[in-house]
């Protein structure tokens, strides 16, 4: 608000200005009915088709997870989860996860304007190049990374002097999901840049705003939402990662072990529940970070729609 | 939740019955589900065994192999992999297959000769070329500045075997002293920079990571890197002792009954045991159970004498109660570590 009033535009001018559309989802959202008259017919039987897709696909088998569980007493579960390598690979699977994500957040970010706004030569390869941490099946992306950053590794033997060691330690992990995760921000934010019209910029310089003016003004406001869901995802992906993980981490009992290497430990002993007990801890807790980040964009789309 | 599984199982079945592939299915076909390391082993085993029952029975067969970590074949048999029969790393997966999901009788272990086992194999080291760190016992393992790459303990039958091994040798030097040994695993363990999850993992950060100075594990997995990598970079050592390892294999009872295989699975299991089956596994780095074989591939192997597991845990059950489960040695030494 305050930026645009110095630029002596009001919020709302600047808004119908660029025309957004995350405006409309809101009013929608007030006045929610449940039969909403439509130009398409046919919602009951879209919205049949989209809660039985989704319980077939998703909570049936969720709930399998939590029935497992269930043949475990109270006390029983809380011993499974509060063990000490379960809170110590939570500690690293959650963090390393955290933390690489908003690495990708930044850099992702970087990398989706630079492919927008710059024509350069190989740029569609480049732009492809994105996609390959999300397409490479994730032990080869593991074993590639464990070749790269081991002391004898073309990375790790240059790092390896500085007493930096990456393969087979934590920070390996945070290597692996952050390379897991880059594809998630830049293709969430690319094309939102992509709309953002070059005018409005120029719109803004020419209304006297500098440049951090105009960057934190202008662009962060219409980024923030598709950057948020960016690194939402990035982190999601990046808890359940176990593929591209293990080759890289070790895998020392407190030291590096992730929360999925712990379950397929507990599998492998044939003890179903440990396993599922420890799966519950996960879901909840990607459950609790997606809705907090799904509540932390409402908030802010809902605080611009009232400026 | 049985009916749901019910459900899933025959959703999976349709989906399987519908496969225009399975039309040829028409001759029989034995899905055999072993560990990782037996790969070659039964490529050459099953061409073998393929051509002695056409010459027998003039019935044309096939058999198709299926490889993985000891224990995730056991879960998917258990979770309903079709195989006849099963030729695992250690009999406590076999145990489960027979007590989580009932396909096998509990008294699986005395139906073939020698524990159901027609090979054994045993742990070894392998240490690089020249033997910097003079690595010749288990003794040597402990000593500070010695890196160790076994597997992990808990998602791997390899390794399991590598820490009742290295169990065995601490009752035996400690006379029977548990507190003294727990000591000892706790030392062997302290040198380990890093764990894979399976036997080839290990293999692979020893001798392509270039990481550790000895790579505890299977006898033949040891002699098959030395075949692929060259015997120049890379040396085994054999411990003055070491565990008798018995990988098992037996008939999955109620899938071969369904499928209509017992007999032939059956006569694959017990052509294991015959001159050809003894010679095939002696070539693939495997100790064979007859006499004849044994003598044959005499010279590939160092002496080195053994002890079962039953004689220094009691057999799988216990062994897996007492060190591997949570709360168990190998979780109680990683508190101590730290």
């Amino acid at each position: 608000m305050d930026h645009l009033t110095i630029i002596g535009w009001s919020r709302a001018e600047f808004i119908g200005y660029r025309c957004h559309p995350q405006l409309d989802t809101d009013k929608n959202l007030m006045n929610f009915i449940l039969k909403q008259p439509s130009v398409l017919p046919g919602f009951a039987l879209t919205l049949g088709f989209a809660l039985f897709y989704l319980s077939v696909i998703v909570l049936i088998p969720l709930s399998g997870l939590f029935v497992k569980t269930s043949t475990l007493s109270w006390e029983q579960f809380w011993n499974i989860v509060t063990n000490s390598r379960a809170v110590a690979s939570y500690q690293l699977t959650f963090g390393a996860s955290l933390v690489g994500s908003l690495i990708n957040g930044l850099f992702g970010s970087i990398i989706a304007w630079v492919l927008v706004r710059y024509r350069f030569p190989g740029r569609s390869i480049v732009d492809a190049l994105v996609d390959l941490p999300f397409a490479l099946p994730t032990a080869v992306a593991g074993i590639t990374l464990a070749a790269i950053y081991a002391s004898n590794g073309w990375i790790g033997r240059y790092l390896e002097p500085f007493g930096i060691k990456v393969a087979f330690t934590p920070l390996g992990v945070l290597v692996a999901l952050t390379f897991i995760g880059l594809p998630f921000v830049v293709r969430s934010v690319q094309p939102v840049l992509q709309d953002l019209d070059k005018e409005v910029e120029e719109a803004a310089t020419t209304l006297g705003a500098n440049r951090w003016q105009t960057f934190r003004a202008v662009i962060v406001p219409e980024l923030w939402p598709a950057l948020l869901t960016g690194i939402a995802m990035a982190f999601a992906r990046a808890v359940g990662e176990y593929g591209s993980v293990i080759f890289i981490a070790g895998n020392m009992p407190l030291k590096s072990e992730i929360t999925p290497l712990l379950i397929m430990t507990k599998l492998e002993q044939y003890d179903y529940a440990g396993a599922t007990a420890l799966g519950v801890v996960m879901l909840v807790a990607s459950f609790a970070l997606a809705l907090a980040i799904n509540l932390l964009q409402w908030w802010s789309n809902a605080r611009r729609s009232n400026q | 939740m049985e009916t749901l599984r019910n459900i899933f199982i025959g959703l999976g079945a349709l989906l399987i019955a519908g496969n225009p592939l399975t039309v040829y299915a028409e001759k029989i076909t034995l899905l055999n589900a072993s560990y990782d390391p037996t790969r070659e082993l039964y490529q050459e085993f099953n061409a073998a065994f393929v051509k002695h029952w056409q010459k027998e029975k003039g019935q044309k067969i096939v058999v198709k192999q299926s490889h993985g970590g000891s224990g995730k074949q056991a879960r998917a048999v258990i979770d309903g992999l079709e195989a006849d029969v099963v030729t695992l790393g250690l009999a406590y997966d076999i145990d489960a297959i027979s007590e989580k999901a009932r396909l096998i009788p509990a008294n699986w272990q005395s139906r073939l000769p020698h524990n159901s086992s027609p090979y054994t194999s045993t742990i070894v080291f392998l240490v690089r070329k020249g033997n910097p760190k003079g690595i010749k016992d288990w003794e040597d393992l402990v000593k500070p500045g010695v890196a160790i790459i076994p597997a992990n303990p808990k998602t791997s039958g390899a390794a399991r075997w590598a820490y009742l091994s290295a169990w065995g040798y601490a009752l035996k030097k400690y006379d029977n002293d548990e507190t003294k040994a727990k000591d000892f695993i706790g030392k062997f363990y302290a040198n380990v920079p890093v764990f894979d999850t399976g036997a080839r993992g290990a293999t692979t950060t020893f001798i392509e990571r270039g990481i550790g100075d000895v790579l505890v594990g299977w006898e033949n997995e040891a002699y098959l890197a030395l075949k692929e990598f060259g015997s120049g970079k890379f040396e085994i050592m054999t411990p003055s002792i070491s565990i008798l390892a018995e990988p098992t294999v037996t008939l999955v009872d109620k899938v071969s009954k369904k499928k209509g295989t017992q007999s032939v699975a059956q006569a694959y299991l017990e052509y294991l045991y015959s001159e050809e089956g003894q010679d095939i596994a002696g070539k693939h780095f495997y100790r064979p159970r007859s006499e004849a074989a044994l003598a044959k591939y005499a010279n590939q192997f160092s002496k080195v004498s053994l002890f079962t597991i039953d004689e220094i845990a009691g057999g799988w059950q216990k062994a897996q109660q007492t060190h591997f489960a949570d709360g168990g040695v190998f979780n109680e030494i990683y508190k101590l570590n730290k």
